[in-house]
């Protein structure tokens, strides 16, 4: 039986942590480094590093941020943001990322998820999907949140499993920020669809969101709010899912 | 001397830093002589056992490694680097591992998902649990481990199989005979429960 994960997330721009609602609205969440240590130290599963301000110009300073948060760990970490080729995961890779996540690029040339998966193995390849309800489906976004595509969230995320995923990262944009509780409808359909873990992500405001979301199929959790603004710790977080019965770490 | 075997593989910088931490330097090489000269030896990994067979071979690593185990010094195999202390394996059949534990990789046969990732609990046998390194580690409850694989050890004799994690069934996770200790999980992945078990080989006397 595999431990559920909690997995806090940094949402990273121009060097430090960031959090906003709906992808937007910005509020600064302390520096990167030190979050990382804190999370690892406090026994989170594993750390999520998003580039937020993914640009080309800004690659070489992400990636050395990449390598001083991953010296920090000794956890699973996983990069991504900007990531567009098999070259561009490897710099990552090599930085110390033991997972690469990608997303608008994955939507731009599908066989890019393919190519990861054929260099570095499926357990390598997160495909992180952003979805908002809009027209009576779940629409799957790219450039941050900024653009829709024609493509529908539940069979864009199996054809992601198809092309070599290892998990799928499936962030509701209309949860995102708002604590109000991951979209479990989203999550439960996903879980339904494909048999790679499904990590969910949007919403979280709540330990009780939390395992919401682990029961509803989800096999980790990502949060980003309630652990860098809240004080709450992993360590609490933890205690209530084993309380509530979810398997997770001692 | 804590000697991290370099053969061309990823992630070896992560073994090292785990080393550190725990308050035992480790030195990364590719030399053949730095091997056999250091105390203890960890043989870390991530890829396909072919290729990391042929290259143990032609590099003359593999005998240092070889060499150092039948000298009774302690040698920790990681992943990959576990899988290679066996003779052979269902993911590159013809390759020659290093021969030094007795049984064989195999594949899941399983209809969960493969690769298995994550965190998996792993509890020691009756041989374990009478390990110096392993028994006061996982004790009777067992300890999480961060695993990432598709292939395991298998038949192997009980003495030497010291834990065992399940997916679909039990399988090998920590294997063992005389100085030689293999993980088929990353500790260097597993936060505190990984770190001691790194703290406790940098200190064992076999």
């Amino acid at each position: 039986m595999l431990a559920r994960r909690i997995i806090p997330c940094l949402d990273v721009a121009d060097g430090r942590v960031v959090k906003g609602i709906h992808f937007e609205g910005l509020r600064d969440a302390g520096d990167p480094v030190e979050q990382a240590t804190r999370y690892d130290r406090e026994g989170a599963d594993e750390l999520v590093f998003l580039d937020i301000a993914a640009s080309y110009q800004a690659r070489s300073t992400t990636l050395a941020m990449v390598e001083r948060v991953a010296e920090t760990l000794f956890i699973p970490f996983t990069v991504g943001g900007g990531i567009r080729s098999v070259d561009d995961a490897g710099a990552a890779l090599r930085a110390g990322a033991d997972k690469v996540a990608v997303n608008t690029a994955a939507v731009r040339d599908p066989d890019l998820v393919s190519r990861l998966a054929d260099a570095y193995g499926t357990q390598c390849v997160v495909a992180a999907v952003d979805v908002r309800w809009a027209n009576d489906r779940w629409a799957v976004m790219v450039t941050g949140g900024r653009d829709a595509t024609p493509l529908e969230a539940i069979s864009w995320i199996a054809e992601l499993e198809h092309r070599g995923a290892g998990e799928i990262l499936l962030t509701s944009m209309d949860r995102d920020g708002t604590r109000s509780g991951y979209d479990l409808r989203l999550t439960t359909a996903a879980a339904h669809a494909v048999d790679i873990p499904i990590i969910a992500s949007g919403g979280a405001g709540s330990f009780e969101h939390l395992a919401q979301a682990l029961e509803a199929g989800a096999h980790g959790v990502l949060a980003a709010s309630i652990f860098h603004f809240d004080n709450q710790t992993i360590a609490g977080a933890r205690s209530y899912l084993r309380e509530r019965g979810i398997p997770v770490r001692p | 001397m804590i000697a991290v075997v370099d053969y061309g593989v990823n992630n070896l910088a992560s073994v090292v830093r785990a080393f550190a931490a725990v308050g035992h330097p480790a030195t990364l090489t590719a030399d053949p002589e730095v091997v056999r000269r250091a105390d203890r030896v960890v043989l870390p990994g991530v890829g396909n056992f072919g290729r990391a067979a042929v290259t143990l071979r032609v590099t003359g690593l593999g005998d240092a490694v070889r060499e150092q185990a039948a000298a009774g010094r302690p040698v920790l195999g990681i992943c990959l680097g576990q899988q290679l202390f066996f003779a052979e394996s269902e993911e590159a059949p013809g390759a020659h591992g290093l021969g030094i534990l007795p049984g064989r990789v195999a594949r899941f046969t399983t209809s969960l998902h493969v690769p298995h990732v994550g965190w998996a609990e792993v509890l020691a046998t009756t041989a374990g649990e009478a390990h110096p390194v392993i028994g006061p580690l996982l004790g009777t409850s067992g300890a999480f481990y961060y695993h990432v694989h598709s292939f395991h050890p298998a038949d192997l004799p009980d003495s030497a199989i010291l834990a065992t994690a399940d997916y679909d069934g039990r399988f090998p996770t920590i294997v063992g005979q005389g100085s030689v200790l293999g993980t088929q999980f990353h500790p260097e992945k597993s936060q505190d429960a990984g770190l001691a078990l790194v703290k406790a080989f940098a200190e064992w006397t076999p």
